[in-house]
């Protein structure tokens, strides 16, 4: 059977992650030898998520670890003197 | 010395208790952005970091090593955020939050003929990430908070499942929708961040 873009784009998330079964990834990788769309489709999402994972991409606040162990600091404190009143 | 996760657990829970700085240092910034997935706005998402990895300190004793530490954390992180968006009733957001898979809207790419892919430098730009930060920011709910655990939390299927307390079809499905809308909203921006490709778009589309 051959497959349409449409059914391909359906299963674009799917066969990025690997999940699609071994008959269908065989036809979505004929489908995608000869199909110009498709292979940008796929090419511009994977590139998104390369994105994604970068670090910079999705910063954090600055100062935010020092904050954060700065509080815990102050948790452990207090539960360090709860358990010597007990 | 025992230095493996499971072993830092042990001895924070037989009273070394400083070492939770450690066990929690290559989390922080997972935890950070699952907040931010609920809450979208810094300081509170920060506050709600702060505060559930508190709440992990606090409930240390009752990981029973089942799921991963990382998952039981996230899970903590979640449920911290949605307390606080509960919270802040009457946001845009919480309305959102309850269409749930509602959303008969078009999850297809976009389709371009003039595509080459994109060389690696581009991806090195700025305006890039700040484009990908700003649609992430106005996926609906449901999508972008499956979108942060699996694509930048990089959680597996079943892992995103079990910390949202949906099925892993529907972390499929979301997860789906997130990325296609994502490519939509972003193709158009990848294409004019590329001016070494500009001959090739000179056709119609």
């Amino acid at each position: 059977m051959k497959l349409d873009c449409k059914h391909v784009w359906e299963h674009i998330s799917e066969y990025i992650d690997k999940t699609v079964d071994a008959k269908l990834r065989e036809e979505i990788e004929l489908h995608l030898e000869h199909c110009e769309i498709c292979s940008a489709i796929l090419d511009s999402t994977r590139n998104i998520l390369i994105l994604t994972a970068d670090d910079r991409t999705f910063e954090l606040p600055v100062g935010y670890s020092e904050r954060l162990h700065k509080r815990l600091a102050k948790e452990l404190a207090s539960s360090e003197k709860d358990s010597e009143e007990e | 010395m025992e230095t493996t996760e499971a072993g830092l657990i042990a001895r924070i829970l037989a009273g070394e208790k400083e070492l939770f700085h450690e066990l929690i240092r290559p989390y922080e910034r997972m935890v950070y952005l699952t907040l931010f997935s609920i809450i979208k706005n810094e300081t509170d998402a920060e506050d709600g970091a702060q505060e559930a990895v508190i709440n992990a300190y606090r409930h240390l004793g009752s990981f029973r090593g089942e799921a991963k530490f990382s998952t039981w954390l996230t899970t903590i992180a979640i449920n911290e955020g949605r307390k606080r968006l509960r919270k802040s009733k009457g946001t845009a957001e919480q309305s959102i939050e309850e269409q749930e898979e509602n959303h008969d809207g078009d999850f297809t790419p976009a389709p371009l003929t003039d595509w080459r892919e994109i060389p690696l430098e581009a991806l090195e730009r700025k305006e890039l990430r700040e484009a990908l930060r700003a649609a992430v920011a106005e996926l609906p709910g449901i999508y972008r908070q499956v979108f942060t655990l699996r694509d930048l939390e990089e959680l597996n299927i079943e892992e995103t499942a079990h910390a949202l307390g949906i099925n892993p079809g529907a972390v499929k499905v979301r997860l789906h929708r997130a990325r296609m809308m994502l490519q939509k909203r972003l193709v158009p921006f990848l294409k004019t961040t590329a001016p070494a490709r500009k001959g090739f778009f000179g056709r119609a589309l």
